[in-house]
Parts: structure tokens; C-alpha cells; sequence
């Protein structure tokens, strides 16, 4: 049984009178410990891939089966429970709560986890240590630079010890040098705690860290290849 | 699954984030639960006072009026015209079974000189029975007998205030005092009974027999001629019979045929004060509706700030339910912290309420009584407000879809 397995699945979004289908029978399969990379022009439909992956969306047709469940029948607190334990999301934009500390935001997923306060510091200690921010848990996120906050998320998205980390564009916003570290963070998860990680992005050396590269245009897969690391 | 203490602390932080907005969101409910405080405290007071003033009457009270005849065709009002006797009061405590005693007044406001002091006050003739009547006790001295009526003699009982003009700290038992220049030896003083309920200085007397009231110092129309009657029943469920008993005594006694007008007429007097009393207790709630919206419409000023601080937060709460953030987690955390603000405002409603009551006590000299209960219930009033006004703002929160908030800008 694959992690991920995505069978026909399409979505169409309604604006309107006008219906335009941003993903059109995608199938797909994903096993644990794979670190896949998608790539694609602007509008090619990563984006709402990703989101269905990642449980916040619903695909209109087709069946998404995370870890053997079909996630299309699950009700939205269900869906919820999914998202907390099995992904850990990073954004492009980082997505980082305001005026919060670090440690504070790394806590989030295992507040909503029902895990008591001791257990939480020592793991949220724990996941920022392992993105390198040592030290950094009373800074706020206006306090940290663009590639402590992506770590800041990163070690969010690990925090509850979600089997799946699904990255939107996660170097979007960095310079060369900071994604790179970044990259070498998500390998280092991957090959070291056999995370399964799937990211988007644009740039061939953004994908050149990953095992497979699977590409997008128009809603469709149009290639979908394993590359040998260099 | 829902961590409340977590909870309590990520609504805390919003609230603090926003210190000004949460502080004048607030002040509608402070205004609120201060104005229901205060304005119970000042209705509980008039009717503890007006509780107080019927008491200090004494209880079970009838009075028997003189009047209301047919003068010459022409209809008089009730105490216009002297009909009474002191016969007819003696005939009242004897006749009459549901009648405990009674107190005749014949009264008048008459000069009144100790040593080099002087006082004009309301000096009234009755019986010892008065005391009785009126639930009233010496602070000193001993009071006149029936055997000072009988004789009319020249003795007083002195209400407080009229020692405090006429004597300041001097011990007035055995002085002699000039009523109307006539000389009077003080018995006794009468203990402080304060206000009456329409502000009359009770304390402002004297007693003296009626006799000597009818013979000496404001003399009569016509023999044994009194003011006014009041007249004690034995107890409240006997106030009806009293009341029948003496108007079926007094026609008899004064001859009044079973078509004919009385020339006379007896009041309930507990009836008028409790009736007064109702009226108070009726400006209470009065009071109490009025304060009330208020604090209704403070609860409105947190809906209001709390569907603005979810329409801001659209990203935050984006974040937490990506990460995992169930329906019930964002609505407790808006409802929390719909009732932290409410809550506190209520606290510090209290606060003001009670310590504004005492103001108005100070400077407008109305008796207040705050009463826990009204604190307990404007507490908890403001606590349902804040779970009433929050619940549409964090129900919005919690429909809100994760990917729509994600992008909100
Ligand atoms: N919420 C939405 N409503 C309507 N159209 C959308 C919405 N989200 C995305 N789209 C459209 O779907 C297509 C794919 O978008 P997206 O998945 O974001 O692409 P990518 O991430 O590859 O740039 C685009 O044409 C986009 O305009
Ligand atoms: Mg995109």
C-alpha cells in the first residue's frame, strides 16, 4: 500500500458561469520515505494538487487515499485530525503566527493535539533543535530572518512526527544560499527520520535535491521521472 | 481534546495584543454592570428607607379622620370639619375588639422656651396610648399616665430634636419648659425615630395629655374636641375588622343613618405605606431595566470588536486550522475571549457600580444599598452577554474554509 495514491482525481473551480478545471484525473502513487519534487509554470495546477494532498481541499472527482483511507468521506474535525498528526505544512510565505515566539508556534500542532505542557516543551525544544534554531525560542517571527522563520515552520511541520511534509514553493522567498540550507535541511530529515517529503518549486536546482521529479502543465502530469543524485 | 487552559492563554494574548481596543470594548460593559449596580443600590435603598419609615410609624396602623360632611350642601373634605371627641377615641379602645389602643391628637405648633432658648415645634395632646400606637419607647425618664389625662397636668415628653434645641447636652428630665408661656415639667424624652415618609422631621415634638392640649393650650370648638384618631389593631389580618368595627361604632355614636354620608372617615394607614413601598420597589426594577440595556448594549460593542478581530485574524486562524485546529478549538478560543472581556469589564463594573453608589450617597445624600445579589447577578449577566454576543463571532471563525483564510490578505 502506497503512503499517498491519488486515483483520477480533478478539481474544478466554479466562478461563476465559467468552469475551469485546474486538475484534470491526476493518478498518482507516493511510498514513505520518497522525496518528491513538482514542477510546473505558474497556474499549472501544483498549488490545488497540493492542497488536496494536504487535506485542505476536497478533489471534485476522483479518490485520495492517505495511508489506505479515502479521505473524500472524512468529515471536516476528521480531516483536521489528518492534517495535525499525518502532514506538516510549510509555505511559501511561512505562514508563522504574529507576534508569537518561535517556541510558541512550533507548540501549535500538539496544542491542538491534546498533548500536555510538559511533553510540548520538551518536543518543540526538541524540533528546534533539529532545524538548527537553537536558542532562538523567545524570538518572535518579525524577529528572525526569512531562512530562521522557513526553519521555524519546518520544525512546526515536524513537531508532531507527521509522517508527510508537503512544502509549497518553501524557497520561494529566499535567497540562493538560504535555500540551499533549507534543502539540505529537508534531506537531512529525509534520509535521517524517513520523513516523506513533497515540495513545490520552480528552479531545477530546487529540484535537483530531491529523488523524483514529477512535472505539471495545465492540470495534468506530463512527465513523472526518478533522477540519480548527483 | 480542547486544551482550555491553552486556550485561556492564547485568548489572553489577543486581548493584550490590542490593549486599547480591549479596554474600551470593556468600558460598555463597565458602564453597564456600574449602572445596574448603582442604580439597584440607590432603588434598594429608597425602599429600605421607605421599609424603615413605615416601621418607624408603627405597625398595624389606622387612622380616623374627621369630616368629609355635608356642610350647608357643600361636600367638605376629609378632616375639614372637627367631629371627633375624645369619647369617641375611649369608645374605639373599649368597643371595638380588633382594636389594640388607640392614640388621640389634638395638636398645634406652639412656642416653646428654655432658659434663653426658644423653639417653634408641633405640640401634640394625646394619651399614653400613643406610645403604644406608634411602637415608640423613652430614651429617658418615664412617660405620663392616665392619671395626668384625667387630671391635665402640666407635663411633657420631649421628641429628640427639640431637647437638642432647647437643652444642647443638658439632661432635660425635671426641667421646666414654657409651651405658649405656660409652664411644663419634662417627664421624659422620646427615642430617635428620624424621618417620617413624606420627610417630616418625626423627632421635631412634643406630647403632652390632651387634656391639658384641650383645656390650656389650644382649647376647643366644642367639649372633648380632637384632631384625629390612630388607632392600633391587634394584629395585621384584624387591620379589616378594626377598620369595620369603628365605622359601624362611629355612625352609631354620631347617629348617622344607613344613606348618610359619615362625618368622619378611617384610612389604612399601613395599606398607603406599603403601597408606597410597592411603588418603590417598582422604581427598583425600573432602575434595574433601564441600567440593563446598557449592559446590552456594551455586549453589542463586543460582538462588534470580536467580528472585527476575526475578519483581521481571517490568516490566524487560516494558520491553526492548516495545522490542525478543530471546529470547537477556534470557536472556544473567540468565546473566551468574548468572556475574558466581558468578565474583567463586569469585574471592573463592580467596582465602579459599588463605589459610584457610595459617591451618590455622599453627594446626593440618597441612602444606597448595594445587596450582594444584584452583584452576583450583574456578574453573571455579564458573563452570559459575553457568551451571547461572542458565540456568532466565533461560529463565523469556525466555518471559515482553511485555504480561503491561508490567502486572505
Ligand atoms: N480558489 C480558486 N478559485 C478559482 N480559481 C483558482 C483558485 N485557486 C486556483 N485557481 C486557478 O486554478 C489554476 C491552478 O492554480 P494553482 O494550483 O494555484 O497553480 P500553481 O500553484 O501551479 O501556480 C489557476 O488557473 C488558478 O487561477
Ligand atoms: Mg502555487
Amino acid at each position: 500500500m502506497a503512503l499517498i495514491e491519488t486515483r483520477g482525481i480533478s478539481r474544478v473551480y466554479r466562478l461563476g458561469d465559467i468552469a475551469l478545471k485546474a486538475l484534470c484525473e491526476v493518478s498518482l502513487k507516493i511510498e514513505k520515505g520518497e522525496f518528491v519534487s513538482i514542477m510546473g509554470p505558474s497556474g499549472s495546477g501544483k498549488s490545488t494538487f497540493m492542497n488536496i494532498l494536504g487535506c485542505l481541499d476536497k478533489p471534485t472527482t476522483g479518490q485520495y487515499l492517505l495511508e489506505g483511507i479515502d479521505v473524500g468521506n472524512l468529515k471536516r474535525d476528521e480531516l483536521a485530525g489528518i492534517r495535525n498528526k499525518k502532514i506538516g505544512f510549510v509555505f511559501q510565505g511561512f505562514n508563522l503566527l504574529p507576534r508569537t515566539s518561535a517556541l510558541e508556534n512550533i507548540e501549535l500542532p500538539l496544542l491542538y493535539n491534546g498533548i500536555p505542557v510538559k511533553e510540548r516543551m520538551e518536543k518543540a525544544a526538541w524540533a528546534l533543535k533539529n532545524v538548527g534554531l537553537e536558542g532562538r525560542g523567545g524570538h518572535h517571527p518579525n524577529q528572525l530572518s526569512g531562512g530562521q522563520q522557513q526553519r521555524v515552520a519546518i520544525a512546526r511541520a515536524l513537531v508532531n512526527n507527521a509522517p508527510i511534509i508537503l512544502a509549497d514553493e518553501p524557497t520561494g522567498n529566499l535567497d540562493t544560499k538560504t535555500s540551499a540550507e533549507i534543502m539540505e535541511l529537508f534531506v537531512k530529515l529525509n534520509t535521517e527520520s524517513n520523513i516523506t517529503i513533497i515540495l513545490v518549486t520552480h528552479e531545477a536546482d530546487i529540484a535537483a535535491y530531491s529523488r523524483r521529479v514529477i512535472r505539471f502543465l495545465d492540470g495534468c502530469i506530463i512527465s513523472d521521472e526518478a533522477r540519480v543524485k548527483t | 481534546m480542547i486544551n482550555i487552559p491553552s486556550t485561556i492563554r492564547i485568548a489572553f494574548r489577543a486581548l493584550r495584543v490590542n490593549k486599547m481596543r480591549s479596554a474600551l470594548t470593556m468600558l460598555g460593559i463597565i458602564i453597564g454592570v456600574g449602572a445596574v449596580i448603582a442604580m439597584l443600590a440607590v432603588g434598594t435603598g429608597a425602599s429600605k428607607q421607605v421599609e424603615a419609615q413605615i416601621s418607624s410609624m408603627g405597625s398595624n396602623l389606622l387612622i380616623v379622620l374627621p369630616g368629609a360632611t355635608t356642610a350647608g350642601g357643600v361636600r367638605m373634605g376629609a378632616g375639614t370639619q372637627p367631629t371627633l371627641t375624645l369619647a369617641d377615641a375611649e369608645a374605639i379602645r373599649n368597643e371595638c375588639p380588633a382594636v389594640a389602643e388607640v392614640g388621640p391628637v389634638l395638636n398645634g405648633i406652639a412656642q416653646v422656651v428654655y432658659g434663653h432658648q426658644n423653639w417653634s415645634t408641633g405640640v401634640v395632646g394625646t394619651t399614653p396610648g400613643m406610645l403604644v400606637v406608634r411602637d415608640w419607647d423613652l430614651s429617658s425618664g418615664r412617660p405620663f399616665t392616665e392619671q395626668d389625662v384625667k387630671n391635665a397636668t402640666k407635663v411633657c415628653l420631649l421628641g429628640q430634636t427639640v431637647v437638642e434645641n432647647l437643652f444642647g447636652d443638658d439632661d432635660p428630665a425635671g426641667k421646666i419648659i414654657r409651651i405658649k408661656n405656660i409652664p411644663f415639667t419634662v417627664l421624659g424624652v422620646l427615642e430617635r425615630k428620624g424621618q417620617s415618609a413624606i420627610g417630616q422631621d418625626q423627632d421635631d415634638t412634643i406630647y403632652i395629655p390632651v387634656t391639658t392640649a384641650q383645656k390650656k393650650v389650644f382649647g376647643t370648638a366644642f367639649p372633648g374636641m380632637i384632631r384625629i384618631v390612630m388607632v392600633k389593631a391587634r394584629s395585621a389580618g384584624e387591620l379589616a375588622y378594626a377598620e369595620k368595627q369603628i365605622n359601624e361604632l362611629l355612625r352609631q355614636r354620631h347617629r348617622i343613618g344607613p344613606k348618610q354620608d359619615a362625618d368622619f372617615s378611617v384610612r389604612n394607614l399601613t395599606q398607603m405605606m406599603q403601597a408606597a413601598e410597592q411603588s418603590a420597589k417598582v422604581m427598583t426594577l425600573l432602575l434595574g431595566a433601564i441600567a440593563s440595556v446598557s449592559l446590552i448594549v456594551g455586549g453589542i460593542g463586543i460582538m462588534n470588536i470580536m467580528l472585527v478581530s476575526v475578519t483581521e485574524r481571517t490568516r490566524e486562524i487560516g494558520i491553526r486550522t492548516a495545522i490542525g485546529a478543530k471546529t470547537w478549538d477556534i470557536r472556544l478560543q473567540f468565546l473566551i475571549e468574548a468572556l475574558t472581556l466581558s468578565l474583567i469589564g463586569g469585574l471592573a463594573g463592580i467596582i465602579i457600580g459599588v463605589s459610584g453608589s457610595k459617591v451618590l450617597s455622599m453627594l446626593a445624600g440618597w441612602p444606597t444599598i448595594v445587596s450582594p445579589l444584584s452583584i452576583l447577578m450583574s456578574f453573571s449577566f455579564s458573563g452570559i452577554v459575553g457568551i451571547f454576543f461572542g458565540f456568532y463571532p466565533a461560529y463565523k471563525a469556525s466555518l471559515l474554509n482553511p485555504i480561503d483564510a491561508l490567502r486572505y490578505e
